[in-house]
């Protein structure tokens, strides 16, 4: 099959869709439109009975107990939004004390500094230089204050995958909330709520080849119930805990992306990882001075974050044009600061900006692996013949012995 | 990001790309940036006893901006007498390359680049001079 440039390797930032979610949802733009919420008519009890269906197969896949417990979403910028604000503003007689990490995506950031010019406190627990967090420092860091705890499932830049289950046992012993924004890795590493002692979950439907634009908040209803105040108010959808009426096509594509994940998921995650692993290996035996960021077995099967030494991470993108990847490089953001997931990692700054993330999926061919390690190989090359860093390490010069001038 | 085409040609074909013997007292070396910044250039030139800018090499670390930049400022200082190669503008390198806003500082590297080269050479030579004019100073004494 011939090859279809760029090739997709950015996965993380979001999947194509696939053609069965496509084809679950298209009724439903047209012949079955009606709005879930009318309940004077077939159109709506119609439109009504697939959502209530995708609820159901959403917290079932979740391990959630009923599908009353998901509150549908715009997406999982929302669904941060609504856990950490909304649990913030309901507990707030409790405690105004909430522990996340550094490596959070900025959806759970931001939301946490908004609180903390309310008058909240928040704590950042760093990650391990493996991008792993230590369940110990959030046990550490629990107050009487502490009303919500934050972690991801699974980092978007790194892909490590963190140890929910160890901090829903702490969390649930101490009596704090967990919230786990699940969306890189739900679907492709075991999640269950209610193994985990996960009380909120933040998901989304684009990064497991459903539509954009529709994601959910898991939230618990019993042992302990989950209170909310909701964010956005109007006509009280999702029991109050979201107004706004439903996206139903977007939420039947949804459950049609779960639905192949629950048959497929553990095939899938074989087959990309050995993809994975086949690009890592061809790269490392051509290259030299290559470091693979985030942990090495507790790592989405589909990521592969390689830092390639003294080359720039936006040049190589540019070099790799056939390629379409993300970079933890200063200069693809209008930052200017390389990735702060690395540098809150301990990840020396340089090799930040040396960093490129490749993010398999579904859609991903051995062919395609093969012609993407060949073009990396021959342009890192070719980019260290252009490098005075390279030059200098060939030479055996420490780079970090040269006094730079910041600029 | 929509780059120019002059920029991606010397991004994808870079002029003077190499290193000359930094030691070599017709040589001027200009290192600049840093590797935690994201940029280095190395930009070297090598100098006539007219003054003149007889050769000049780069080797650079950063985004095909900052290379298209010390590229095409190779480029431009080749066969330039120093003082009027050392009155190249960043902005002159940005327009040139039309480099978008974000990476205007990559310009600004490469003007440093230049200048940092061309202060190599004067300090090598004046420390050359100051040499010379000891050893004639020394040598009466030796003479007696």
């Amino acid at each position: 099959m011939a090859l279809k440039f760029p090739i997709y390797m950015d996965n993380h930032a979001t999947t194509p869709m696939d053609k069965r979610v496509l084809e679950a949802m298209l009724p439903y733009f047209t012949q079955d439109f009606g709005n879930a919420a009318s309940r004077t008519h077939a159109y709506g009890w119609h439109a009504e009975a697939a959502v209530e269906d995708a609820r159901e197969t959403i917290a079932d896949y979740l391990g959630a107990e009923s599908g009353k417990e998901i509150v549908f979403t715009s997406g999982a910028t929302e669904s941060d939004n609504l856990a950490i604000k909304g649990v913030a503003e309901y507990y707030k007689g409790k405690g105004n004390h909430i522990i996340t990490t550094t490596i959070e995506h900025k959806a759970v950031l931001d939301s946490c500094k908004r609180l903390e010019k309310d008058g909240y406190a928040v704590t950042y627990v760093n990650a391990g230089p493996d991008g792993l967090v230590n369940p110990a420092d959030i046990e550490k860091a629990i107050t009487d204050k502490t009303i919500l705890v934050s972690v991801m499932l699974a980092n978007n830049e790194v892909g490590t995958i963190q140890p929910i289950g160890e901090i829903g046992a702490i969390t649930r012993a101490r009596g704090v909330l967990l919230h786990c924004d699940a969306v890189q890795g739900f679907g492709k590493t075991p999640f269950d709520v209610r193994a985990m002692n996960v009380d909120l979950a933040s998901l989304t439907a684009h990064k497991i080849y459903g539509p954009k634009g529709v994601g959910a908040l898991y939230v618990r209803r019993s042992k302990p119930r989950v209170r909310l105040v909701a964010q956005m108010d109007g006509g009280g959808h999702e029991r109050g805990n979201r107004s706004g009426t439903l996206n139903v096509p977007g939420i039947v594509g949804f459950a049609k992306a779960v639905q192949i994940f629950k048959q497929e998921g553990v095939a899938e995650a074989n087959r990309i990882r050995a993809l994975r692993d086949r690009l890592h290996g061809k790269i490392n035996k051509e290259l030299d001075s290559v470091f693979l960021n985030g942990h090495p077995e507790k790592r989405l099967p589909g990521n592969l974050n390689l830092s390639f030494s003294f080359v720039e991470g936006e040049g190589l993108m540019m070099a790799i044009k056939d390629v379409a990847v993300s970079s933890g490089s200063a200069c693809t953001s209008a930052s200017l600061e390389p990735s702060y997931v690395l540098r809150s990692m301990g990840l020396d700054e340089e090799l930040a900006h040396s960093s490129i993330r490749f993010g398999l999926g579904r859609f991903n061919t051995e062919e395609e692996v093969d012609y993407v390690a060949e073009l990396v190989i021959a342009k890192v090359k070719r980019l260290r013949e252009l490098s005075p860093l390279y030059e200098m390490h060939q030479q055996g010069i420490d780079i970090k012995s040269i006094q730079w001038a910041a600029h | 990001m929509a780059y120019s085409e002059k920029l991606l040609d010397h991004y994808e074909n870079p002029r003077n790309v190499g290193s000359m013997d930094k030691d070599d007292p017709s040589v001027g070396t200009g290192l600049v940036g840093a590797p935690a910044c994201g940029d280095v250039m190395r930009l070297q030139i090598r100098v006539s006893p007219e003054g003149v800018i007889e050769d000049a090499r780069f080797k650079t670390f950063g985004c095909g901006s900052a290379i298209a930049s010390s590229s095409l400022a190779t480029e431009w200082i080749k066969g330039k007498n120093i003082n009027e190669a050392a009155t190249i503008k960043n902005s002159q390198i940005a327009e040139e390359l039309s480099l978008p806003p974000v990476k205007i500082h990559c310009s600004v590297l490469a003007e440093d680049a230049i200048k940092s080269a061309i202060e190599d050479y004067k300090a090598k030579r004046a420390a050359r001079a100051a040499l010379n004019a000891d050893a004639s100073v020394a040598e009466p004494t030796a003479a007696l």
